[in-house]
């Protein structure tokens, strides 16, 4: 692995190993460190929800619980049940806790894109940008990451033996690979407006309240995104993949112990991870609130460390959302789930993705933008109604027919 | 757009650094379980060993059939991620394609959705 590093063939030079391994270790601080306060925040402020006080006896307002419940699994006894698959057992939990670090290299996490500086800060006389990796394919490769989450939940429930975990994971991979199309598509308007898949370049996009990418692209794709989000990472309502009612623990029913901590890591984790590719791809990242020429700067603050205050300020707002969602919505029904991600979301976002594209062209062709607006949108209504039609036709005919389903 | 030396090294060298990244934290998952397996008690009995079935004792083979639907749902999406490998490099060049590449692109996206009406129609999308 050595020998393969470019960097390392010939001269070492120093200062970027240095900085490839400070920036390693300070992503890995922060997404652990950013991971134990989320479960801490979830569950205050859920509690705060449901007029509950919430944690509050580990350290100061409770924010040492998790720690302290990381603590007591170590202590656990680990159960390995006869009847299950012990490679993949134990393979499992890996599966899923690597992919959430991985999504979380490519996030911008700071830097100053004022004035063309497009993020790149300068550390020990090296210019630099505030992100583990930025490789040109970056939102390509957190979707990657995203899918071979699959794989985790999948296998940990298929290698259980048991037939509560089976039907979680049943249920989480065909879910998960619903809405990926329906996150993908809706990221392609993003893509479109911004020209480049790089996360870095993405951010740099987005300088103006108006150039973010969830006014930029209408608000259309910003919802399906959400929406599509929350069913990734199988959170309420979207949480048939351990329906407690229907499912006993779901797909990690069988794990104990610390094999059981690595899976409730890995799913916090990725709530922070897909939190920050919101804010990354349609708020800006760590660019600043700034509209018609007045920028919010924080005082007494460089930009490259202010980037990383509205980052985080940003996230937390998606954070809280995430809750709110857990602590307001009811959870869908699988026919339910299913409709909404193959009939509203994937169409939908498709069609929003051709508009879109129809008006950009118009704009660089010098077309009317207004009337290309109003020919795209007949278009999209006239699918629509031939759909609707085909529906009617299709429904009587079956009635006609007497058909079972 | 890159940053540092030669093009193909800061290339190979952002997935390299992912590559770190990756072994970074699968060490520290075995770190943990090893940690753990130093402390924690391992007194397994033939009870403990059970796979969970509310208290019962399991009844029949845990792997149980699964219905044929969610079979198809993963063949559907199959679908809808290769036409994202054809949308994505289209999205970054719509200028260089122009109204070629949009009525080329819109042709596309109409004989896809004809294939999810299909199967639409089929019923393989309602979930009795």
């Amino acid at each position: 692995m050595i020998a393969l590093d470019p960097m390392l063939e010939g001269d070492v030079l120093w200062t970027p190993l240095l900085i490839v391994v400070l920036k390693v270790l300070v992503v890995f601080v922060v997404g652990l460190v950013a991971t134990m306060l989320m479960v801490w925040f979830e569950r205050k402020v859920i509690a705060g929800m449901q007029n509950r006080i919430g944690p509050n006896k580990a350290g100061p307002f409770g924010l040492l619980q998790t720690l302290a419940d990381g603590i007591k699994l170590f202590f656990k006894e680990d159960l390995l049940p006869r009847r299950s698959d012990k490679f993949v057992f134990a393979l499992a939990p890996f599966l899923s806790l690597v992919p959430a670090f991985l999504a979380f290299a490519i996030i911008p996490l700071g830097g100053d894109y004022r004035d063309g500086n497009d993020g790149v800060v300068t550390w020990f006389g090296v210019e630099t940008r505030v992100q583990l990796a930025d490789p040109h394919i970056g939102v390509l490769f957190a979707l990657a990451i995203s899918s071979i989450a699959v794989y985790g939940i999948m296998l940990a429930g298929w290698s259980s033996g048991s037939k509560y975990p089976l039907l979680g994971s049943v249920r989480a991979s065909a879910q998960m690979v619903s809405y990926e199309a329906a996150l993908g598509l809706s990221l392609a308007s993003v893509i479109l407006i911004s020209g480049t898949l790089s996360t870095s370049g993405i951010v740099a996009a987005q300088s103006t309240l108006t150039d973010w990418h969830v006014v930029a692209t209408g608000i259309v794709p910003f919802i399906i995104f959400l929406i599509a989000a929350t069913a990734e990472l199988n959170r309420p309502p979207f949480d048939l993949v351990e329906a407690e009612q229907e499912l006993v623990g779901g797909f990690n029913t069988e794990y104990s112990s610390i094999r059981f901590a690595l899976f409730f890591l890995a799913e916090f984790m990725n709530t922070v991870t897909m939190s920050a590719l919101i804010v990354t791809l349609f708020f800006g990242g760590p660019q600043p609130i700034s509209y018609g020429g007045i920028t919010l700067d924080i005082p007494l603050i460089p930009n490259g460390l202010e980037g990383t205050i509205w980052l985080l300020g940003k996230v937390l707002v998606f954070l809280y959302v995430y809750v709110w969602f857990r602590a307001t919505l009811p959870r869908l029904r699988y026919d339910q789930l299913m409709d909404l991600g193959w009939k509203v979301l994937i169409p939908g976002s498709l069609a929003w993705f051709m508009l879109l594209a129809a008006q950009r062209l118009a704009r660089n062709e010098g077309w009317n933008v207004f009337t290309t607006t109003a020919a795209a949108v007949v278009v999209l209504g006239a699918c629509y109604a031939l759909l609707q039609g085909a529906f009617a036709i299709s429904n009587k005919t079956r009635e006609r027919e007497g058909a079972q389903f | 757009m890159s940053v540092g030396e030669s093009g193909v090294s800061e290339f190979l060298r952002s997935y390299l650094t992912v590559g770190w990244f990756g072994i970074a934290a699968v060490v520290l998952a075995g770190l943990l379980l090893w940690v753990a397996s130093l402390v924690r008690p391992s007194r397994p009995g033939h009870e403990k060993l059970l796979t969970y079935e509310s208290g019962v004792d399991p009844v029949g083979e845990g792997w149980s059939q699964s219905q044929v639907r969610y079979y198809i749902f993963a063949l559907l999406f199959v679908v809808f991620d290769v036409e994202a490998v054809f949308i994505f490099p289209w999205a970054t060049q719509l200028e260089r394609y122009g109204t070629f590449g949009l009525v080329e692109m819109g042709v596309f996206v109409f004989v896809l959705l004809l294939g999810l009406v299909y199967a639409w129609r089929k019923g393989v999308l309602r979930w009795v």
